[in-house]
């Protein structure tokens, strides 16, 4: 069955994050110069503005600082998995990601919970990092 | 500043039930609604030589080069164009841009313009949104139904913050959907109550089918010149005595506090600065309602209320007809029209309000007013200050 989602177009900037990811790693960056993590990649620190940054895996441990219930789909290819959870994740590193809970108890998601990351291989290419209650 | 502007013109298109009353493209919409607005103001095309517009249509194609395609489909001669797209609040912006041009003299006579038809389309798509590239690379594939989960998010945490209600966002779109109740041009009109609001579906907890905006066709136009210009034509001039904007974030994943509008505090803060105003002295008010979480926030942010008040302020009908606190006179993206990027009439509906052209739903000696549009996923805002000369 091909999978009808979404799926991100890799580039040169984005690639290190989606190799890690294949290799169920979660991958941020980190700024030498003012030592912050951020998320997504970029070419400069978007605090200091700084070009020192670097890769550094993330313990994929963080808390639900949002969410919503999707109770209408995002489109078709995401009806049968309706009612699901679309968060945005802290991590505990420091930056947040947009992201699914894993779970069939959608309505007993909080913020503040804790939660870890899981690895989605949802094609041979690409692996999604969604999270579960820690 | 040297040369202050005002508003002279503006139009809405009409629509039936939502849907366009007389059919035709995104371009003869626009065509319509700038005659319209010209014609009220007693100017006519040869006059403009400026022209702002943003939109969703045509794209790929015309569309990403809009202001020239309007251009040639009107035959205008221009001197300065802009077309700055910031969502919602694009139109709000353009008038800031206009004041900006006009003061200076690098043009005399602008129009903005804007045509959606959304609803006939059948499409709530906003055109040309490609695949999961760039930054969206990191957030498409979850899912997120957009707009509605982004502000959804917001609502979320707002309510985590400050424990801010379901009860008190219905409260919102019941006080509206009276206003639309005395606009004719309105497209929802029946009675709504909080018990309604929140019995209506769920789509994106914790918001319901009516904290939702409408989805409808629409268009309109504004036209601005210098004030000195403007006290000779048919109007009586709406001075645009404040304008600013700011911008917070693209995607709802990079904005920085979810439960505070901070760019919002700083655009209102700026455009109020600029004319002199304070919060207390607005006695109308229309603010972007794409959901009813977009107006208790920025109610907030603007200094109608402290932070993390918006629930409380807006209770008990606070913000209807015959309440202490105008808003949203026309029924607003809640129940008059939302055609996608629904700024424009924010702006048309303050300029009536300032002349008394309202009728029952006029608000009472209204002299100052402001239009607050928020575009995106609480992405972009722009304010601005309308005063009567």
């Amino acid at each position: 069955m091909t999978y009808e989602k979404p799926l991100p177009v890799i580039d040169g900037e984005s690639q290190p994050f989606w190799q890690a990811a294949r290799e169920h790693r979660l991958a941020i960056m980190r700024c030498r110069d003012c030592g912050k993590h951020f998320f997504y990649p970029r070419e400069l620190c978007p605090f200091c503005h700084r070009a020192a940054v670097e890769w550094a895996n993330a313990s994929g441990r963080g808390k639900i600082y949002t969410f919503t219930i999707a109770r209408r789909p995002a489109g078709p290819a995401f009806k049968a998995d309706a009612p699901y959870v679309v968060a945005l994740v802290e991590l505990e590193e420091g930056p947040r990601l947009m992201t699914n809970i894993v779970t069939k108890e959608v309505d007993r998601i909080r913020i503040g919970q804790a939660v870890k990351a899981v690895f989605d291989d949802v094609t041979t290419e690409v692996t999604l990092v969604k999270f579960a209650p820690a | 500043m040297a040369r202050k502007a005002a508003i002279v013109g503006v139009a809405d298109t009409l629509l039936r039930d939502g849907v366009l009353a007389e059919d035709g493209t995104v371009l003869q919409i626009q065509a319509r609604a700038a005659k319209a607005a010209l014609e009220e103001a007693g100017l006519s095309f040869d006059d403009v030589d400026a022209l702002f517009a943003a939109g969703a249509w045509g794209i790929p194609g015309p569309g990403l080069f809009m202001t020239t395609t309007l251009a040639e489909y009107l035959g205008l001669r221009l001197s300065y164009m802009d077309g700055t797209q910031i969502g919602g609040s694009s139109f709000e912006s353009h008038l800031s841009h206009a004041v900006a041009a006009i003061a200076e003299g690098r043009c005399e006579v602008a129009l903005i313009l804007y045509g959606s038809r959304q609803r006939s389309d059948a499409s709530r798509t906003l055109g040309g949104r490609g695949g999961a590239m760039l930054n969206s690379q990191f957030d498409a594939p979850f899912g997120l139904p957009t707009p509605v989960g982004a502000y959804a998010m917001a609502a979320m945490r707002h309510m985590h913050v400050n424990g801010t209600t379901a009860e008190q966002l219905a409260e919102i779109a019941v006080a509206t959907r009276k206003w639309a109740a005395l606009n004719p041009a309105a497209t929802m009109r029946d009675p709504l109550s909080i018990a309604e609001v929140l019995a209506s579906p769920m789509i994106a907890d914790p918001l319901h089918l009516r904290d939702c905006c409408l989805v409808t066709d629409g268009g309109g136009a504004i036209v601005v010149t210098s004030l000195e210009r403007a006290r000779d034509l048919k109007k009586p001039p709406v001075v645009v005595a404040g304008a600013a904007e700011a911008t917070s974030h693209w995607a709802i994943s990079s904005m920085p506090d979810l439960a505070w509008l901070q760019h919002a505090a700083d655009s209102g803060k700026r455009a109020m600065a600029m004319a002199g105003v304070g919060p207390g002295d607005i006695d109308v008010v229309e603010i972007y309602d794409s959901f009813t979480i977009t107006v208790l926030m920025s109610l907030e942010a603007l200094g109608f209320c402290g932070r993390g008040e918006g629930g409380a302020f807006v209770q008990g009908q606070r913000t209807a007809p015959g309440g202490d606190f105008p808003l949203n006179t026309n029924g607003g993206g809640l129940s008059y029209c939302h055609p996608g990027m629904y700024g424009l009439f924010l702006i048309t509906e303050a300029t009536r309000q300032l002349r008394g052209e309202c009728g029952s739903r006029q608000v009472k000696d209204a002299e100052v007013a402001l239009a607050h549009g928020t575009g995106g996923v609480l992405s972009t805002v722009a304010s601005c200050i309308l005063t009567r000369t």
